[in-house]
């Protein structure tokens, strides 16, 4: 169907430049750090992780993208296999899989096996709400909207919170169409 | 873990084994969110100094686990009390682990006792940044120094720990390069300990 087929995930991960993942870790602890400290209110501090996860997918999308050099999905079922088999593999190096699809192919989970993120972390009574990895959402929500798809990223399940995964939920809203700067009569 | 059954779940997060540090994510996830790091605390800030400040604490927080996390892994418990053994710590084993690489070079400083500096040519953190010139002399190297001061004030060496860029010939982009500013007691400990 394609006349290159994309790159596994694998492949690219071993062919990236890769960093220890514990700074990875402790770095993202940081920030965290410095949001609840900044912003106190747990539900502001989610907001502003989904903000940063949007604003690193819009330009992580670019980035995919020339890597991997996939084509265009043909529909949403292809763009979130693409997102867990080869988006989580290449960047975070873990897999996911794509689970509980809708009737009408709209909607789906991916579960994440293992999540860099979390390593060393406990969440305090006091942060109950906090959704540590939030910023994974806004990351798919970003980098899917620059290829022209709205959607709705939640947190079905989070292992901090006492489930016994990492299980995210991709819900597409619409396919936003492409408009031209200019119009054709001028 | 693979397996097709649940995780197992730990009641207790410090029962929970310890990796081996061997995991790994790509350069960009990195820089990716070490950019936001910095884009939110500009957000923040009114001036430099107070930048540089934010990211030090941010990564001051990195450095006092970074101290906690290798001791018990890699150096087995063992405590340095010396400042040669402590300054080469940081320069072999943890940017070993940090960096996958130890530092280019540790040298002490010619005017004052109590100043060392570890170079590095190209900084992690620094790979991807540009600085405009309206910013001055800021220098995202400060996380590193945060780390840096992090890890020898866990160890019981206070110090003041700066990152300066140094133009090198030769090389179109400049050399950064960490100072560390011992406190006196450490001085005079050492002195002390012969």
């Amino acid at each position: 169907m394609t006349a290159a087929a994309p790159r596994s995930g694998e492949a690219i991960f071993s062919s990236f430049e890769r960093v220890n993942a514990e700074l990875f870790t402790l770095t993202y602890g940081a920030i965290v750090r410095q949001l609840l400290t900044d912003l106190e209110e747990v539900e502001e501090v989610n907001k502003q992780l989904d903000q940063m996860g949007y604003n690193i997918g819009i330009r992580l999308i670019d980035e995919f993208l020339a890597k991997s050099k996939a084509s265009r999905c043909v529909d949403f079922k292809e763009t979130s296999e693409m997102i867990a088999k080869i988006g989580f593999k290449m960047f975070l190096g873990v897999s996911a899989s794509v689970v509980n699809w809708d009737a009408d192919g709209s909607c789906c989970s991916i579960i994440l096996e293992d999540n860099p993120l979390v390593d060393f972390v406990e969440l305090p009574d006091t942060c109950q709400g906090l959704y540590y990895c939030n910023v994974l959402s806004g990351v798919i929500r970003g980098a899917l909207e620059m290829v022209a798809m709205k959607t709705e990223v939640t947190w079905i399940r989070d292992v901090l919170r006492g489930d016994d995964a990492y299980e995210l939920q991709v819900k597409l809203l619409k396919q936003i169409p492409e408009e031209y700067p200019y119009k054709n009569d001028e | 873990m693979i397996g097709a059954g649940k995780i197992k779940q730990y009641s207790n997060i410090l029962e929970k084994p310890l990796s081996k540090g061997k995991q790994e994510v790509s350069l960009s996830a990195f820089a990716f969110l070490f950019s936001e790091l910095v884009q939110y605390n500009q957000t923040q800030v009114d001036n430099i100094a107070e930048l540089e400040r934010r990211l030090e604490d941010a990564g001051y927080a990195v450095g006092a686990r970074v101290l906690e996390l290798l001791c018990h892994r890699d150096k087995g418990n063992r405590r340095e009390t010396r400042l040669l053994g402590i300054l080469s710590f940081v320069h072999s084993t943890v940017w070993k682990v940090l960096f996958g690489k130890v530092a280019d070079s540790l040298e002490k400083g010619t005017e004052h006792e109590d100043e060392y500096m570890i170079s590095e040519k190209d900084l992690l953190v620094n790979k991807f940044i540009s600085v405009p010139k309206d910013m001055g002399t800021f220098n995202c190297g400060a996380f590193v120094a945060g780390i840096v001061r992090g890890v020898l004030d866990g160890a019981g060496f206070p110090a003041v720990v700066t990152a300066h860029f140094v133009p090198m010939e030769g090389l179109h982009r400049p050399r950064t390069t960490i100072l560390i500013k011992f406190a006196e007691e450490v001085l005079q400990r050492e002195a002390r300990l012969g």
